[in-house]
């Protein structure tokens, strides 16, 4: 700091005709920020442009003008010969600190100040003239005085407009935040507002305060402006220091961070098509799976209870997901989020694969990425329901079981259509490959098993949901017509505790191009 | 007057389309200095101010009463009579009335 405190901050502007004016400059100098859209500055020009003409060849006499496109206009308006600088990033403005236009500065030739008034006043500007007269030794110009009003307000300057200043203050600080900070008052419940504001989803959040938001940075090398996806429903771009917001509502650790913006990316495809996922009244959400190395260097959930609750990582990764869609992409129950029922999982759904508990290729290797990358994969779930199995001993009976909870998957006449993610447990797979089972193995058995003649799935007097009759000639009523319409719609994962025979059966929604595809990202490597 | 406490300060997690809805300032604990009538301009306005004021005085007699009026209803106020009011005034009563 300083100790001459009347010494004002120096600056280089360049000028309408582009010169590069500094100060100080050794000269004594009038400084007059102005803004064009303000009428008090508007009345101001003339004086500044007399001053200008009867002092400019001893004293620097410069307009400094808040946005390009208004000087020029102030410049043609008022016949303007004099320097109007161009401080339309504001950053002159800013350092000055005031918050009112016009601000009228006198400073010596060394930059200290001599006077200063703000807004319009008849008898500070007449001062101000004898006082140039008499620095200048030049006459003072004829005004006609009588024409201006005594005094007039000024106007807000640009520099502490909402928005701006937050901007210019980051900017000042050598901060990455740019999002609009809010005061909460005083008097005000923390945990009250968010929840007046519309900002979580029925859970309390941790505020978002600049210290913990720059710390959740910290989680990331990408730049904390970088648009990272534009989020359905309200097709909001959104950046990566939003969604470290939202991750600190969420409740997430800044190493967590990565696996969030690979979600979002993930999410905000065509191919996964949130917008649909999030508005059908189904019920869907994302089920984000996790594969790779970030498992264990982040501490996510994989075995004991991977499904929830009570683990930071799986349950903060996955509501951090869900608060994007809702605050960035507006997607909120009763807007554009049209649920019936909805379902436990729209508050999180997020788990890893145990991968080295599984004899099977990981989801991520299934789906073309390298088994060293850390890969997160979303599958658009509308509900989830236990497979019992405890007595089967051979893989062929557990496939079969699988075949036979499989049938129930939206409804049990509902085949060839939509997609299924199968979680299967330790001891589960260890039956089947213990029979050789694979992946690919148990698709295939399942598909057998739940293949039915149509005759069967024709929609009758016990039920009407299945095939409508009338749709295959009869004919064709023998044909078999399994669960699902391809094995590429089985997916399956292997996750759980070592103890227990039970696996998690997840219902998709509207399959393929026409619904929502698994959708994958790599997750950067920090 | 009460020391203004600082507020929790926190980042907008939206897209920020919206303005945060307004958050109430701090209620002073004692009424004194000026306290400003707006009259918004709607028929009879006056005559629910004259009231008050009336009141006002009565009950605070130490308090100075001014009044204010905006060109219309139909339009917020402008901007020179808010700053007019903010920078006057350390309470303001809005009337509506018809």
């Amino acid at each position: 700091m300083s100790t001459t405190t009347a010494t004002l901050p120096a600056f280089g502007l360049d000028d309408q005709d582009g010169n590069w004016r500094k100060f100080p400059s050794g000269r004594v100098a009038l400084l007059a920020f102005v803004h064009e859209e303000c009428p008090t500055c508007g009345m101001s020009m003339p004086l500044i442009e007399a001053a200008h003409r009867a002092f400019g060849s001893a004293i620097d006499v410069w307009a400094v003008g808040q946005d390009e496109a208004g000087n020029a206009a102030l410049i043609e308006r008022h016949a303007l010969t004099g320097p109007m600088l161009d401080d339309s990033d504001l950053k002159v403005s800013f350092a000055y600190g005031f918050d009112t236009v016009p601000t009228v500065i006198l400073a010596d030739g060394e930059g200290a100040e001599l006077a200063r008034f703000v807004g319009f006043g008849r008898e500070d500007w007449r001062a101000l003239f004898a006082d140039l007269a008499a620095r200048s030794g030049l006459p003072e110009p004829a005004i006609d005085w009588t024409s201006y009003a005594d005094s007039r307000p000024g106007c807000g300057s640009k520099a502490v407009e909402p928005g701006i200043y937050e901007r210019l203050v980051a900017e000042s600080e050598g901060s990455p935040l740019r999002a609009r900070r809010i005061e909460i008052a005083p008097d005000d419940d923390v945990a009250e507002f968010f929840y007046d504001q519309g900002l979580t989803d029925g859970l309390p959040v941790v505020p978002p305060t600049p210290e913990r938001v720059l710390r959740m940075l910290g989680g990331t090398r990408r730049d904390a402006q970088e648009v990272v996806a534009v989020v359905p429903p309200n097709l909001a771009p959104v950046t990566i220091e939003k969604i470290a917001i939202n991750a600190v509502l969420a409740g997430c650790r800044p190493e967590y961070l990565p696996v969030v913006i690979a979600a979002v990316e993930a999410m905000c495809t065509e191919e996964f098509n949130i917008h649909g996922v999030s508005a059908t009244t189904m019920g869907a959400t994302p089920l984000i799976i996790v594969n790779g190395p970030i498992r264990h260097r982040i501490g996510m959930n994989m075995r004991l209870g991977a499904l929830g609750a009570g683990h930071r990582a799986n349950a903060s990764i996955g509501r951090a997901v869900r608060l994007v869609l809702r605050n960035i992409g507006g997607g909120k129950p009763g807007g554009t989020e049209r649920s019936t029922l909805g379902n436990s999982m729209k508050y999180t759904a997020c788990f890893a694969e145990w991968e080295e508990r599984s004899p099977w290729a990981p989801l991520h290797v299934e789906r073309g990425f390298a088994a060293e990358d850390s890969v997160v994969t979303l599958f658009a779930a509308t509900g989830q329901s236990l497979m019992v199995d405890q007595t089967s001993r051979s893989g062929r009976q557990l496939a079969g079981s699988f075949g036979l909870r499989l049938e129930g998957v939206y409804h049990p006449r509902g085949h060839s259509g939509g997609d299924v993610f199968v979680t299967v447990s330790p001891e589960h797979v260890d039956t089947l490959w213990r029979d050789g089972y694979t992946k690919e193995a148990l698709r295939n058995r399942i598909q057998e098993i739940t293949s039915r003649p149509i005759r069967d799935l024709l929609a009758d007097a016990e039920s009407g949901a299945g095939v409508p009759p009338g749709r295959f000639p009869d004919g064709e009523l023998d044909r078999l017509l399994p669960k699902f319409a391809s094995t590429a719609n089985i997916n399956i994962v292997v996750a759980g505790a070592d103890a227990g025979k039970f696996s998690m059966i997840f219902d998709g929604w509207a399959s393929g191009a026409i619904g929502s595809m698994p959708t994958s990202r790599k997750i950067e490597e920090v | 007057m009460t020391t203004p406490r600082p507020g929790t300060v926190v980042l907008d997690p939206t897209d920020e389309r919206e303005p945060i809805r307004r958050q109430l300032a701090p209620r002073p604990e004692h009424i004194q200095g000026t306290i400003g009538l707006l009259d918004i301009s709607k028929p009879r306005g006056n005559v629910l101010l004259d009231q008050i004021e009336q009141r006002l005085h009565e009950r605070y007699p130490a308090v100075e009463v001014k009044r204010y009026r905006k060109p219309t209803f139909a339009k917020p106020a402008p901007e020179d009579l808010r700053r007019q009011i903010a920078e006057e005034c350390g309470f303001v009563i809005e009337a509506l009335a018809d």
